[in-house]
């Protein structure tokens, strides 16, 4: 336990404010680098996503590559793109790499955000005059918001975790107190800086979480009833086709 | 090219490395998981705190886990035990979810008639509800399988050696052969073992529909969860 007073005693030494590489600056270039990586993933999948999930078109494609893409060394991904955009580029190359590992979950969120709407909402919106473009966004975006916001908030902590590893190419961020703590054997360093990331990533989370909540149509709380709220589908099932 | 020529060895031994420090992770996260899984299904209280956990263990970026565990576990900073515990980890948070929500699927008229079968809750559980949940649980185990793969790689910056030992040594020779080279492994393997597994799971359920249907509404797939890296 002597460890983890080291550890606190380091994240609130007066010493973390100044001197070379400050803890506030380093919080701050990596939530810089997490926020534009997730941004640009964004606006590159969303629109691929509900064209996907709209149309269904090329929607194997898209789960064969989220699938391969989580085999993908997110490690080996970032020193690769360094050494070849240039080793004098390297918060280009290594945003690069954290825009390609954002993509695979966003695209996943959005295109199974539309598909999990239940078809007949969508046939209803046709049926009514909708135009496809006032149904996709009328009716499909907003229902498929919690599972996009969803796939998002996965995106994101893969960047926040990934940004870690760049520091081993000098990039910076939260990452640089563990690289280098690690052949100074500055264990109070090491286990201080891996406790802020800790509460940087659950932080983000709960707050993707909270987003994720408040963005479900005010429709979709309201037609819920207490019963189908339980998680349980076994309930579900029971309710939807009592037996005869 | 000439690299790739020149170390064939070394990326062989290193291969055989990478799967040795890939399998107990996915194993031990396997047995782990089940009773688990079924704790999260059974009971309402666990399931909510089981699956809050493992997805708040899952958010842990990898490097930042790797310090804190050799701290709750008193062992030293640069044992390769680190690196299985915390791949446990995560296969934990990824197959406990998955099992739970298999064990759920389950068609409960199938499980009241095998309790009117006379079957107990322990053979029950083994002889009827598991192997239903099979094709789900084994999805679970292919993405469990195919990111621990892939996470081994960081045990490169702990000392660990495994094919990332390649990055590591490919960044600093500034070899960019070196470092595809352990890229390219590093998937090959991953769609290697996700391949047998879902071979295997063919083999053991032949029951299983053969390509998987549309995602029911409200189930979140696989793929949206999660973010270690």
């Amino acid at each position: 336990m002597n460890l983890l007073a080291d550890a606190f005693a380091w994240i609130f030494s007066p010493d973390r404010l100044t001197g070379s590489a400050p803890l506030p600056q380093a919080i701050a270039l990596h939530l810089f680098y997490t926020f534009l990586a997730t941004a640009i993933a964004a606006v590159i999948a969303i629109p691929l996503g509900y064209f996907i999930g709209h149309t269904g078109r090329g929607r194997n494609l898209a789960i064969g590559v989220s699938g391969a893409a989580r085999a993908i060394p997110s490690f080996g991904l970032i020193l690769l793109l360094v050494l070849v955009v240039g080793v004098t580029q390297k918060p280009l190359a290594a945003t690069i790499a954290f825009v390609l590992l954002g993509i695979p979950s966003i695209l996943a969120g959005a295109y199974t955000g539309l598909e999990a709407i239940d078809r007949r909402v969508v046939d209803a919106a046709r049926a009514v005059g909708m135009t496809e473009w006032q149904i996709l966004t009328k009716v499909e975006i907003p229902l498929g918001l919690p599972l996009l916001i969803g796939g998002i908030r996965a995106g994101a902590l893969q960047i926040v975790a990934t940004v870690v590893l760049a520091a081993y190419v000098n990039l910076g961020g939260l990452g640089f107190y563990i690289i280098q703590g690690i052949p100074l054997r500055r264990f109070d360093m090491i286990l201080g800086s891996a406790i802020v990331i800790v509460v940087l990533a659950l932080v983000l989370d709960g707050l993707f979480a909270l987003v994720q909540h408040l963005v479900v149509p005010r429709g979709v709380t309201a037609g819920r009833t207490k019963e189908l709220r339980t998680s349980s589908p076994r309930r579900r099932a029971v309710v939807e086709s009592p037996t005869v | 090219m000439n690299w790739l020529l020149d170390n064939f060895d070394l990326i062989g031994r290193l291969t055989v490395e990478h799967l040795q420090l890939s399998v107990p992770p996915i194993v031990l996260g396997f047995l782990i998981s089940i009773p688990l899984g079924w704790l999260a299904f059974r009971f309402k209280l666990t399931r909510g705190l089981l699956l809050t956990v493992a997805g708040l263990l899952y958010t842990i970026p990898s490097l930042a886990l790797l310090p804190i565990l050799p701290v709750i576990l008193g062992i030293s900073f640069l044992s390769p035990l680190n690196l299985t515990v915390a791949l446990t980890i995560y296969a934990v948070a990824i197959m406990a979810r998955s099992i739970a929500d298999a064990l759920t699927s389950v068609d409960p008229a199938v499980r009241q008639a095998a309790t009117a079968m006379g079957y107990g809750a322990w053979r029950r559980f083994w002889a009827v509800e598991f192997p239903l949940a099979g094709p789900v649980v084994l999805a679970g185990v292919r993405v469990a399988a195919v990111s621990t793969i892939s996470l081994v790689t960081v045990g490169a910056l702990i000392g660990v050696e495994s094919l990332g030992y390649l990055f590591t040594n490919g960044y600093q020779r500034t070899i960019v052969a070196e470092i595809l080279t352990g890229v390219v492994m590093v998937v090959v393997i991953a769609l290697v073992v996700d391949f047998l597994l879902a071979r295997l799971g063919r083999l053991l359920m032949p029951w299983a529909p053969r390509r998987q249907r549309r995602v029911r509404a409200g189930a979140v797939p696989l793929s949206v969860v999660g973010g270690a890296a």
